[in-house]
Parts: C-alpha cells; sequence; structure tokens
C-alpha cells in the first residue's frame, strides 16, 4: 500500500518523494524492502512518465559514462538508411544547430584508427544514449564519483 | 542546481579567494590537478550483466568503485560497452544494500509467519543447519535442494556442485540457466557430443550473411550488434535477416525482415533444409564423412505437470528423447513436406523473403552466421528447433570455419563458464560429464578424493519441477543463490511463491538487493557482489575470463563462495552420509563436509603467499589458503586433455580471457577443424570428436504447436523478454538512476488497432489475465517494440508488475526449459 502511494506521489509530485524516503531511512532493519516488494502486492500503474525534455546537459559520472540524451526522440528514425540523430550531432551540422558534436571516439573503428566519418559501429547512438523520463527512482543510490570522494557529494545524475 | 553563469561566478570568487588565501567550502571547488587520474587504481573486470562477456576498465579510490571504461584492450569490445556496462559504477551503491542476514521470527526465535529481524552469521547458519539436518533426517537427500546461477562466479558453482552432491548426495542443484540456455546445452551435445559453439566472436568479421533467428541482439547483446552492424555498413555485400515474433530494435538494420506466426519457425527451419535439398546444394561429401541422420520422437508433450491434459493426450510424453537412425533420402522425404507454399501459410512470412533467407544458407558462396538466444531456447520446442539450425549447417558443411556459424547466444555471463562447464545442473558433472553415468560418477569421486559409490546417479529436480516439488512438500530445504526466482519463474503465482510460503518448508536467499524472492524467504543472506570477491565467468564463445576483488562489501555482505563453505562446516560426515560408505572409509569419521569437500589436499594446496598482494582476498584469509585458485586448478583437471583444456589460474588474471580448449598457450578460435582446434588429428579435415565415430547428428522433426495458442477468450499471444537498459529481472539496474528513469515501468507493448479495438490508448491502465494470472500496467502502442496484430509484448525486469504471473509453465520436454514467449492472455480496461 505504501508503495501505491508512493508511485502515485512519485507521478504527480516528484518533488516530495526523496523527502518521503528520508523519512523512510530510519525504518530499514525493520523494514528492509525498499520499495517494500511483496510478491502478493497488486499495486494501480502509475501513469506513464513524461520524457525530460529540458535539453540541459548532464554532468557525468565520469569520463566515460555516455551522456543522457535531454530531450525527446520518439519516432526518429534510425535505419540502415537513415541516422536522425546524427542529422545534429554529426560534425558538420552542428554548427547550424549548436547541438553538441558526437565524441571524436565515435570515428575511431575497432581496430583503433580515426576515420573520417562516424564509425560503422557506433551507428545505433541508443545502444548506449538513453532519454530520460521525470519518474524519480524509489531506491536512492549511493555512488560518489572520484572528486565528490574529496570534495563533493554527487547528484547520481539527478538534476534538481 | 547551479545554473551556467551561477558556476562561473562560483568559479571566480573560488579562484579570487585562493589568491586571498581564503579557503572555502569544498562545494565550490572544482578539482582540476594535473596527474589526478593517478589517485584511481585502474583493473581489469568482466562486465557483470549478459553473456557477450565485455572487458571493463574499473578504477578504484579509497575502497569504492568511482568509475567503469570500456576496455580497448579486450578482443571481444574493444572499448566499447552498452548503456548497462557503461552504468556498472553504480550497481553495488543502491541505499537498500543488504549488509546483515535477517531471519523471521516470532519470540526470540524462527517462525514461518515471523517478521525479519537482523541476526548474527552464526545464527542464521545455525538456524540453516538445524532445518537441513531435520529435513535430511525426516526424509534423506531428495527432499533438500539449491537453486543456482549463470551468474555464479567459476568457482561458486563448483563449491556448491560439491556440497550438494558429494556433501548432501543429492543432484537437486539447477542454475537459473535452465531457463535461459537448457536447450541449448541438451542440443549440443545430442549433435556433437560436447557442449558450447564450434565457432566464436571472430566470425563476426567474416560472414556474409546474418540471421537473427527469434534473437534481439541490438537490445539484448548490443556490443554483438556493434561488430554485425560494423560488419553490415562496412560492406555493402553483407545481409542481415531478422526473423521474430514481433518487430522490434534490430530491425533498424535487417535487409530481409520477417514477423512470423509464434511457434513456426520449426516449420520454417524444415523448409530451408528442404530448399537446399531440392535445389541440389547438399554438401554430399561433408554429410557422407561427417554427418548421421536421425529420425527424432514427435508429440512429445509440453513439460507441464503429468495429470495435465496435454501430458496425458501427447503419445509420447515418457520418452521424449528417443530417436532411431535414418538415411539422408529418409530425411529428404520428411523435410519435403515443408513446401514454399505451405510455409509461406503457416508462418504468414512472404514467399520472397522466405526464398531469399533459404539462399542464404544454400548459397554455397555466402558465408552465414545463425544466432540465436530466448527465442529458440525458451520454446517448448526448443531442443528441436535447436537441432533444427545445426541440420541445415550441417546439410550445407558451413560450419566450423571462420563466418559460417550457428551460434548460441547466451544471456548471463557466466551460463557457459558455470552453469553448463562447471555442471552445475541436475543431470551434470564437470566437463560435460553426466550424473547418470557410472564412469562419469567415479572418475569425479576420484578428483574431489570423495568414497567410491557416494555420489548419487539419481537425475535431480530441474527448476520448474523444484517449484513444483516445494508447492508439493516434497522438497523442503531450499536455498536460492544469485537469481530472483520468484519474479523469473513461470506460472508463479501458482506453482512458485506457494511453494515458498509452504509451511513444511525453509527457504534461504542469498542476494546482495531485497528482492521479491528475498522477501518471500525464511532467511536472506546478504551477498558480496562483483568485484567485491575475486571471480571468474565463461562467455558464449568459451572465453574463460578473471577479475580481483578490487572493493569490499557492505557491512557483513559475504560472497557465495565464503557462504557455501563456511556453511559446509556445519555438518559432519556421520550426520549426511550413508553408514555403509564410511564403514567402507573409516578414515572418513567424524569430519566436516568443509574438511572432506574443501581441505582435501587439493582445494587447500596453495598457500596465502600466492594471493596477489596488491588485492583484498577475502575469502582466502577466511579460511588461510588460496581458495579460488585450489577450486579452480581441482575443476580444470576434468576436461585438461579431453577438449576442455583451460589454462592455469594465474595465466586468466594476466589476459582479456581465452577461449578454451587452451593448447600449448594457445587459445582455440573454431573447433572440430584440422588446422583450427588441435584435438582435430591430422588428415581428416573435420572431426566432430565429442561424438565417438567422429561424426554429428542431424535430426528429422516435425512442426508441432505451442501448448496455448489464443482462443476466443484469451485472445493474444504473450511474448515476454528483457530490455536494453535492465538486465534480468533488474534487481541491479532499477537501482541506477539514469537507467530507472530510462525505462522506469514494464509497460504492454501493443498494436494501435489492438489497443482501439479495446477501446484503449497508450497510457491506458489495464490488466494482462491469463487463465493462470494477471498484472496491471500502462499500454504502449508506439515504443521501440511494435507487435503485429494479435501479439503483446512485456518485459519481465519490473518487480512492481510481474508478468510471470501470467505465463505457463510449460516446458521443453526434453531440456526441461521453460517456454516464456507463448502464452494466451486477454488485455482488458481498469
Amino acid at each position: 500500500m505504501r508503495r501505491h502511494l508512493m508511485l502515485a506521489l512519485a507521478a504527480a509530485l516528484p518533488c516530495l518523494v526523496p523527502a518521503l524516503l528520508a523519512a523512510q531511512g530510519t525504518g530499514q532493519v525493520r523494514e528492509p524492502f525498499r520499495p517494500p516488494i511483496q510478491f502478493t502486492d497488486e499495486d494501480p500503474a502509475p501513469p506513464i512518465p513524461a520524457d525530460v525534455t529540458d535539453d540541459r546537459r548532464v554532468a557525468r559520472n565520469y569520463p566515460e559514462q555516455p551522456p543522457v540524451i535531454p530531450h525527446n526522440i520518439r519516432d526518429y528514425q534510425i535505419s540502415l538508411n537513415n541516422n536522425q540523430c546524427l542529422t545534429c550531432h554529426s560534425r558538420q551540422f552542428t554548427g547550424a544547430t549548436q547541438a553538441p558534436m558526437i565524441s571524436i571516439t565515435h570515428y575511431v573503428d575497432r581496430e583503433g584508427q580515426t576515420l573520417g566519418a562516424v564509425a560503422p559501429r557506433r551507428y545505433f547512438c541508443t545502444q548506449c544514449h538513453v532519454p530520460q523520463t521525470m519518474a524519480q527512482p524509489i531506491v536512492p543510490n549511493t555512488f560518489r564519483d572520484m572528486d565528490s570522494l574529496i570534495s563533493r557529494p554527487s547528484d547520481g545524475g539527478d538534476r534538481r | 542546481m547551479l545554473d551556467r553563469r551561477d558556476f562561473i561566478k562560483a568559479q571566480a570568487v573560488a579562484a579570487a579567494a585562493t589568491a586571498g588565501g581564503i579557503s572555502l567550502p569544498a562545494m565550490a571547488q572544482p578539482s582540476m590537478v594535473a596527474g589526478e587520474d593517478a589517485q584511481l587504481t585502474w583493473s581489469k573486470a568482466p562486465c557483470r550483466f549478459c553473456g557477450t562477456g565485455c572487458s571493463v576498465m574499473v578504477a578504484t579510490k579509497d575502497n569504492r568503485v568511482v568509475a567503469t571504461h570500456g576496455d580497448m584492450q579486450a578482443e571481444v569490445n574493444r572499448g566499447l560497452n552498452c548503456v548497462k556496462g557503461y552504468f556498472l559504477s553504480k550497481i553495488m551503491y543502491g541505499q537498500d544494500r543488504l549488509t546483515q542476514p535477517l531471519l523471521r521470527m516470532r519470540d526470540g526465535k524462527y517462525h514461518k509467519d515471523g517478521e525479519f529481524r537482523p541476526v548474527s552469521w552464526d545464527e542464521a547458519f545455525d538456524e540453516m543447519a538445524r532445518q537441513w539436518k531435520r529435513v535430511l533426517k525426516e526424509k534423506g537427500p531428495d527432499a533438500v535442494g539449491m537453486f543456482g546461477s549463470g551468474q555464479w562466479t567459476i568457482w561458486e558453482g563448483y563449491a556448491a556442485s560439491k556440497l550438494m552432491r558429494a556433501g548432501f548426495r543429492t543432484n537437486n542443484l539447477d542454475p537459473n540457466a535452465r531457463h535461459c540456455m537448457a536447450s541449448a546445452a541438451v542440443a549440443f551435445i545430442r549433435t556433437f557430443g560436447m557442449d558450447e559453439p564450434m565457432g566464436c566472436y571472430d566470425d563476426f568479421e567474416h560472414a556474409d550473411a546474418f540471421v537473427l533467428w527469434g534473437s534481439n541482439m541490438a537490445e539484448m547483446h548490443p556490443i554483438l550488434w556493434t561488430r554485425i552492424t560494423d560488419r553490415r555498413l562496412a560492406h555493402n555485400h553483407v545481409k542481415v535477416a531478422v526473423l521474430s515474433t514481433f518487430e522490434h530494435r534490430s530491425f533498424e538494420l535487417a535487409d530481409i525482415p520477417m514477423i512470423f506466426e509464434p511457434g513456426t519457425d520449426l516449420a520454417i527451419l524444415n523448409y530451408i533444409a528442404n530448399h537446399i535439398i531440392q535445389s541440389g546444394r547438399v554438401n554430399k561429401a561433408f554429410i557422407e564423412k561427417h554427418c548421421s541422420f536421425r529420425l527424432g520422437q514427435k508429440d512429445i508433450g509440453y513439460g507441464l505437470r503429468p495429470e495435465s491434459v496435454l501430458e496425458v493426450r501427447a503419445a509420447n510424453a515418457k520418452d521424449p528423447t528417443d530417436s532411431k537412425p535414418m538415411s539422408f533420402d529418409e530425411f529428404a522425404t520428411f523435410v519435403s513436406d515443408y513446401t514454399l507454399d505451405k510455409v509461406a501459410e503457416l508462418s504468414k512470412v512472404p514467399k520472397e523473403r522466405l526464398l531469399a533467407l533459404a539462399e542464404m544458407y544454400a548459397d554455397p558462396k555466402t558465408k552465414v552466421m545463425s544466432l540465436w538466444t530466448m527465442g529458440f531456447n525458451q520454446h517448448v520446442r526448443g531442443v528441436w528447433v535447436n537441432h533444427m539450425v545445426y541440420n541445415i549447417h550441417l546439410l550445407t558443411g558451413k560450419i566450423s570455419e571462420p563466418g559460417n556459424s550457428p551460434f548460441s547466444l547466451t544471456g548471463q555471463p557466466s551460463a557457459c563458464g558455470t552453469a553448463r562447464e562447471v555442471g552445475t545442473f541436475a543431470h551434470r558433472l564437470p566437463a560435460d560429464m553426466q550424473v547418470t553415468n557410472p564412469t562419469h560418477r567415479s572418475h569425479v569421486e576420484e578428483g574431489w578424493k570423495i568414497p567410491k559409490g557416494l555420489l548419487p546417479g539419481k537425475i535431480g529436480y530441474h527448476a520448474v519441477l523444484q517449484d513444483r516439488m516445494l508447492k508439493d512438500g516434497k522438497l523442503n530445504a531450499y536455498w536460492i543463490m544469485v537469481n530472483n526466482n520468484l519474479q523469473a519463474a513461470p506460472n508463479s503465482d501458482n506453482e512458485t511463491y506457494p511453494g515458498y510460503r509452504n509451511p513444511e518448508n525453509f527457504i534461504v536467499v542469498s542476494d546482495a538487493y531485497p528482492t521479491v524472492t528475498a522477501a518471500a524467504a525464511d532467511l536472506i543472506l546478504p551477498a558480496a557482489m562483483w568485484v567485491e570477491k575475486e571471480g571468474a565467468y565463461g562467455n558464449a564463445e568459451r572465453r574463460t575470463h578473471f577479475w580481483h576483488q578490487l572493493v569490499n562489501a557492505p557491512g557483513e555482505a559475504r560472497s557465495d563462495l565464503w557462504q557455501l563453505m563456511e556453511f559446509s562446516k556445519r555438518f559432519t560426515t556421520d550426520e549426511v552420509w550413508p553408514k555403509e560408505i564410511l564403514d567402507a572409509n573409516p578414515d572418513f569419521r567424524g569430519k566436516t563436509l568443509f574438511d572432506v569437500l574443501f581441505r582435501n589436499g587439493n582445494v587447500d594446496r596453495f598457500p596465502l603467499s600466492e594471493v596477489n598482494p596488491a588485492y583484498e582476498n577475502r575469502e582466502s584469509k577466511a579460511f588461510g589458503f588460496y581458495v579460488q585458485k585450489g577450486l579452480f586448478e581441482e575443476y580444470a583437471a576434468f576436461g585438461r586433455g579431453h577438449g576442455h583444456d583451460l589454462a592455469p589460474f594465474d595465466t586468466y588474471h594476466e589476459v582479456r580471457g581465452l577461449r578454451w580448449p587452451v593448447v600449448e598457450g594457445k587459445e582455440t578460435k573454431w573447433r572440430y577443424r584440422e588446422g583450427l582446434d588441435p584435438y582435430v588429428p591430422k588428415g581428416e579435415g573435420v572431426r566432430f570428436y565429442g561424438n565417438p565415430d567422429g561424426k554429428a547428428n542431424l535430426f528429422a522433426f516435425p512442426y508441432e504447436p505451442p501448448a496455448e495458442s489464443p482462443d476466443k477468450d484469451f485472445d493474444l499471444w504473450l511474448v515476454t523478454g528483457r530490455v536494453l537498459e535492465h538486465w534480468h529481472s533488474g534487481s541491479m539496474t532499477m537501482r541506477v538512476p539514469e537507467l530507472y528513469k530510462a525505462m522506469p515501468m514494464a509497460l504492454v507493448y501493443m498494436h494501435p488497432d489492438d489497443a482501439q479495438a479495446r477501446g484503449l490508448r497508450r497510457g491506458s491502465e489495464v490488466k494482462v489475465m491469463s487463465r493462470r494470472g494477471e498484472m496491471r500496467t500502462r499500454v504502449e502502442t508506439r515504443g521501440r517494440n511494435r507487435p503485429p496484430r494479435g501479439v503483446v509484448f512485456v518485459p519481465w525486469f519490473d518487480s512492481a508488475r510481474l508478468i510471470n504471473k501470467c505465463t505457463l509453465d510449460a516446458t521443453d520436454p526434453i531440456s526441461k526449459q521453460t517456454d516464456f514467449k507463448k502464452c494466451a492472455v486477454k488485455i482488458v480496461a481498469v
């Protein structure tokens, strides 16, 4: 029941959820299941969360983390003949679109040679780059990046 | 959150403050020190997720993983990872890691209906041992069991096999790989006499054609998909055929896309065999010298409970594995029924596409690679369909050479290395040996230095049977390790959950996170995961890959290896072995199972001084010898000289894995062919040496329908599976914020017209209902999966939406693997 409530809240009022979780944190031993998961639970399904479309870059957790996609990509065609992502993010279009150019690593083939265009092995963008929804993680993650171990806490990919 | 301008401002302030000698709070100090990387320790490890076996470089600092990068030096992935692999750094840091044993208690002691309370490891093992001893005394070894995993490290699976078979004297040990690989493994043994692929990933760079049989590699094996993409886009003559029961991301690269009616892959494969024969493209020299033909048993039932009407009605449900020799001409006549017209009608695939597909195999100039995973294996005729793909490769001789490759992909990181090679199935022993073979048992008894006649010869309960036996009260003490079976098992509401909560049973779950399975257990043991222990995995191309312990597990969490070995100290031989055996072998009296299994002169033969001092190794420290090395070397002895040769232990810590057999320091990329495989004698050309006559077996099987098909009450096919962002039941990936946000819930993917016909649209809340159970979710009509009318797809990663309450526990009657791809459901608005 508690999760039912939380999920409903997660959908409607994203900013309240961390507070709820924090309040719950003290009961970890008594209630180790966060989210409380019982096989017999039959909760209503929350609405499909909206996509993040704010176009704001998110700091990476470490250098080689693929950046998440801060815009909607629904109905983007990526096929044998067409790759809609590259129509903004490949080198030759970034001047006009002001989109970030795909990393130079994406021009390097399996043998380590740098090519003149995106390497075929990097063709399917969504294998590594994923859009984000407004859904708020139910379980917080305590990963800390290499710098925050000295200086500051990571936002865990959360931009608020 | 600072915006960009604030950030620049803060930096300016910091610079000014530093100049003025003022120290500011850490928050404002960006760390941009030259040589910063020198503070990190980088080590190699295989990825924790699928069977591809990518290598990653892991950075640690202050006993924490702080970064993971693709490993440039790894042949498998050459610097790439998929999105899951790139987020490995975070999988150990979900806030709800289990850090202490939890026991259901009431009034200060264990109670089946009690609340979970933290206990010490001693208390946990005391209760567990008490329960095991009670069950062994009351009912004997048949009533204890274990459900393990293709995610166990090699030595964990090996230690579990020793403890269960030699310690408790039961073969009631099965891995979750039963849900995943069993059909493939059984067909390998029946065809070639040896498990696992003859080819390797190097085939990707050699093939001219790729055929995906039901596999969605773009999401499930993304790094291998990059190798196909690379080959396809860089070479114009290369073609890709994709077959599935619904359209998915792999169709983006398809030259020949094919949507077929569920289950008709059997007919399509027989049509291809027929086409090869009719068009005169059989490689006659090859089949005469290297192949035998057999007629398989038909009408073999569906692996349901024996009283089920489908089993009673089946003519050959009792002996599904039977077959008899036949000639090539008889085989040709058998498949001649499968004409283009007939199969196009049955499968609903257009004729010209079927013909183009068949030509990929028939054309002697086209090197073709067939790829499959769960579409074939999770199939009520999974063994047949695996055999059928070997049939078409063998008829044309397109096998065991670069680019010509029937390739069974695997779903788990060590389904091959641990579940299959170590032999943690209910019927297997190390190195392809079988529990029913007395010579094999005796060989293992010698290797393990245990009394002759100790190992049981009866095949144990397989995965689905374990659940049935738990429910029926015949299996009562049960240990589940590294898997989430209450989320993964079929028909779970009727056949899995009741067994866990059966008052006669004591259920133990070892896991890193509180899963639905853990929540239904009686005792939860907190587990160390991935680089919190020294490990070894074996991937789909026979590559064995090691890693060191890089960080410590949180709290009191301990590795499965430690748990298995420590638990073995609680039993003496007098308590668990028969009197006759001890009378005949009095030296074994009064010893603990730990003594006889792990202090046997093999496992304890490498001292702590051999552990690399740069890395922690908690298990070795706890037991006083190099545990992993001892277990590995004892295990490897079974395969060396028998075609399963593994390299010396220490070598694997130096390299990015090696593909067995490793002979004279060299790995083997293609087996069974002279010049490529040292086991093939000079002058033979090809030898399938797993079989005594050196020949591979082709089997003739008919098309038979699935166990359950849609009808007027339940009018849709349900197909289940995975998604790119989550691995299996999501216990790790749902705790990574970026992956969670990318794919937060399991939706039901359906055709917009099917939705409209039910008054639904994208986002409508619905119940997916079968004859067995139901789950609630939302409709997706325009997502990445686009089923045809009459089919819906639901992934199973979401613990809040358990689709396996709906699935059917029908299995392949030979492999005992569940068909998670075909059952009938209806969708109704909530």
